[in-house]
């Protein structure tokens, strides 16, 4: 079930996940057909998925949407305007930030198996 | 002959809006159809509304919904291929093309349907279009079945002209509507169909013609 954010609990399955190999899906969109839609628009869209880090340091900030930075032993992975959580996925951790219409616009997961 | 036709598209949906009336009819007088869609779609932004689904859950979910698009239209054989969403403009071209080559081989299609390359807005349509010009293509002139394309980037008339294929599909609407409806996580059909039926003046009008470009080899 895609629940909104419980700040406490993401944070307990930040810390399970710290230390150790895990694959991550990062990715931040304005859609495909952002500047079909509206030219004065500028579509933008990044992701890397499957990639290994490693964080010794994990947390979720703000009061919605949120932040959640990764600490890792040669830098940092950034995430803002998270609004949404996978509840019944307890092993990894997928987190989304949905726009008022519901589109994804950012997503951020974790987790010890390839998505 | 009875005709048999290969659809080559990258995501599922991409069939609803301007293919499925005309897929429905064709299939309705007899026609084979064969759907190959590249990928799942999984890299959508629409995720339902509110959001039912996740990165994680959206490909087994447009999987569905893809299905339950093609039996709205009455496709008697889909194929998913196990592409990559967005990738396909970066794939291997000699892998693409041998995919492709390879349904063509295998369904010896007298109609192939696809985008139309560079007047198709998402950079897989294009791709997929060019993939599928690129190997009907290389096939002897004689040989080369008709290929319908259909585009929608802005001031595509421009270069391409007006369309030189139209079908009216005012007789499948239902099909259309069903298969537009069935894509439930993209598309909020309550705001695109209101609570009308296949007989509404209104939507007969809006949904009631598909057009395609005959790709001009050479």
């Amino acid at each position: 079930m895609i629940q909104p954010i419980q700040p406490a609990e993401i944070q307990r399955r930040l810390d399970s996940l710290k230390d150790q190999d895990v694959y991550i899906h990062l990715e931040m969109t304005t859609g495909a057909y952002a500047a079909h839609m509206d030219a004065s628009k500028h579509p933008a869209a990044t992701f890397i998925t499957n990639a290994v880090i490693q964080y010794s340091h994990g947390s979720i900030s703000g009061n919605g949407p949120f932040r959640v930075g990764l600490k890792m032993n040669h830098g940092w992975v950034y995430s803002e305007g998270l609004t949404h959580y996978v509840e019944s996925e307890p092993e990894r951790l997928i987190l989304a930030g949905h726009d008022q219409q519901g589109k994804l616009v950012v997503s951020l997961q974790l987790s010890r198996e390839p998505f | 002959m009875e005709q048999r036709i290969l659809v080559v598209l990258p995501h599922p949906d991409d069939e609803a809006f301007g293919l499925s009336g005309t897929l429905a009819q064709l299939i309705d007088q007899g026609a084979y159809v064969t759907y190959a869609c590249l990928t799942l779609g999984e890299m959508a932004r629409n995720m339902g509304t509110p959001p039912f689904a996740s990165r994680v859950t959206l490909p087994q979910i447009r999987r569905k919904e893809l299905e339950e698009s093609c039996a709205a239209i009455g496709i008697q054989d889909l194929r998913m291929l196990g592409f990559h969403d967005k990738t396909i403009e970066f794939e291997d071209k000699v892998l693409l093309d041998e995919h492709i080559n390879a349904l063509i081989e295998e369904v010896r299609p007298t109609l192939v349907v696809t985008f139309y390359p560079g007047y198709s807005v998402h950079p897989d349509h294009d791709a997929t279009g060019e993939a599928v010009v690129r190997t009907v293509g290389r096939l002897p002139k004689a040989e080369r079945p008709p290929v319908y394309c259909m585009a929608f980037s802005r001031n595509h008339e421009q270069a391409i002209g007006k369309p030189d294929i139209s079908f009216d599909v005012r007789n499948y609407l239902k099909n259309k509507m069903d298969s537009i409806k069935a894509h439930r996580s993209q598309f909020q059909a309550g705001e695109i169909l209101g609570d009308k039926d296949h007989t509404d003046t209104e939507l007969l009008e809006r949904f009631g013609t598909e057009r395609f470009w005959t790709y001009k080899f050479d």
